[in-house]
């Protein structure tokens, strides 16, 4: 591990305060599982220490040839998943709009009928022999990232009596420092079921919404096999070091 | 008006949701042949330096009952207390020792352990030593963004008496919801996401 993901020094400033208006609240009743296992009191703030402004950095060579293509990394021998084939891509960036280059990008999913492959997923849509449903990549010097998958399907949920979960794929990032840790879900464009989802209503602000919600990318198609959607991963940007406070003799 | 600051805005957190093993733990839960290993599940091997320690940590809903779908990061120093990161500008850390891992609560017991060595100590911004802590973020169904505590040791108490983060901590009365007790070789941590005993959260 903390084989460096790119060429430049690394920068040292302490990150970005989170708006936690933007971010969804801990509580968000019509969520219902949010009710018990979210905090009540405020959380104890402080400005970021070593602790949080270092993190796991991962190195290329600890990915398989197939971890970025869930079309194929689970499925027999010169089989493939079924369904809506597409390649998701996009950036990871950080607030100040630079690339975020050697950052580890985990996703997961279900298959094309909305069925996990977990025992605690009972929904009757059958699995698919040959989708797992999940994949990683690391960025690349600017950044960038792709992978090949399924559209997962949409699923019921027991939240309210009819609530069913938009597509979604699931996504979990490192940044550079364990502070920039972040898992989020990535919504596809023009999915009515959106603007229904208790989940995704956890976030107030509609802006925010929209940028989990990825479009729909023609020039990124590969023709006669997959369309593609294009996703941007924001992480916490960090302030600059000009001026910081050492203490003596540092 | 004044400029643009032209800044973006992070992406917005969303839960994990149930079935965040199937990304982070695909082997735990029966998804084999994808990855060898479950990224993060090992974080010792023979050579690491520093004293070996477990930690049983659990994740309390607001009725007192444990999680069984939570999943668990850990960061944390060195023996030496140094950072295995590229960020770290100290000193190169144990090459042995990653400092980062990753376990899901198990399914049946909500116990969720990891075997790791004790940190040693690291500075806070000012030089002040902070004493041993491990960085802990937790994700599950029902968490909307990931929760970020600290576990600190119960046979450290000089350490954690002069330790600038528990020193920021208002209410002294909730000091104890971040430090973990010594049973044999083993340290024992109840996070209580609710109630009477709500483990303090930071905003880091």
């Amino acid at each position: 591990m903390a084989e460096r993901g790119s060429n430049h020094s690394p920068e040292t400033g302490a990150f970005f305060q989170r708006d936690r208006q933007w971010h969804p609240a801990a509580f968000t009743p019509n969520y219902k599982s949010s009710v018990l296992r979210s905090p009540q009191r405020a959380l104890v703030a402080f400005d970021n220490t070593l602790s949080e402004l270092t993190g796991p950095v991962f190195g290329h060579a600890m990915l398989g040839e197939l971890d970025n293509d869930l079309i194929h990394n689970f499925a027999r021998p010169g089989e493939s998943a079924l369904g809506e084939r597409i390649i998701v891509h996009g950036r990871v960036l950080d607030e100040r709009g630079k690339g975020v280059p050697g950052v580890l990008l985990e996703f997961w999913q279900a298959n094309a009928g909305g069925r996990y492959r977990h025992k605690k997923d009972a929904y009757l849509a059958p699995l698919d022999p040959n989708f797992g449903g999940c994949g990683r990549t690391i960025t690349g010097e600017d950044g960038s990232y792709a992978f090949r998958t399924v559209r997962p399907g949409p699923y019921p949920w027991p939240n309210g009596p009819n609530d069913w979960r938009p597509a979604h794929i699931h996504f979990s990032v490192f940044g550079h420092g364990f502070a920039q840790r972040l898992i989020t879900q990535m919504y596809f464009e023009g999915d009515p079921l959106i603007w229904r989802c208790p989940i995704v209503g956890g976030i107030s602000n509609r802006e925010a919404v929209e940028a989990l919600i990825a479009a729909l990318d023609m020039q990124s198609t590969i023709p006669m096999d997959a369309l593609a959607y294009k996703f941007d991963i924001v992480l916490r940007g960090r302030r600059s070091t000009l001026f910081e406070n050492r203490p003596e003799g540092n | 008006m004044a400029q643009s600051l032209d800044r973006l805005k992070e992406s917005p957190s969303q839960t994990a949701g149930p079935y965040v093993h199937i990304g982070l733990t695909p082997n735990f839960c029966g998804i084999g042949g994808v990855y060898t290993n479950d990224l993060g599940s090992t974080m010792l091997n023979g050579e690491t330096k520093g004293e070996r320690i477990e930690l049983r940590i659990r994740v309390l809903d607001g009725t007192g009952m444990p999680l069984k779908d939570a999943l668990i990061e850990i960061w944390q120093a060195d023996a030496d207390g140094l950072y295995n990161s590229p960020s770290e500008l100290r000193g190169a850390a144990d090459p042995n020792f990653p400092g980062w891992g990753r376990q899901p609560t198990d399914m049946e017991t909500g116990v969720c352990l990891f075997r790791t060595i004790k940190p040693g100590r690291v500075p806070f911004r000012d030089g002040r030593l902070m004493a041993p802590h491990i960085t802990l973020w937790i994700v599950a169904r029902g968490i909307n963004i990931g929760l970020s505590t600290r576990l600190y040791f119960s046979d450290e108490e000089k350490a954690n008496a002069e330790d600038p983060i528990l020193a920021r901590i208002e209410h002294r009365v909730r000091v104890p919801t971040l430090i973990a007790e010594r049973q044999g070789d083993a340290y024992v941590f109840d996070i209580h996401l609710q109630g009477e005993k709500e483990t303090v959260f930071f905003d880091s």
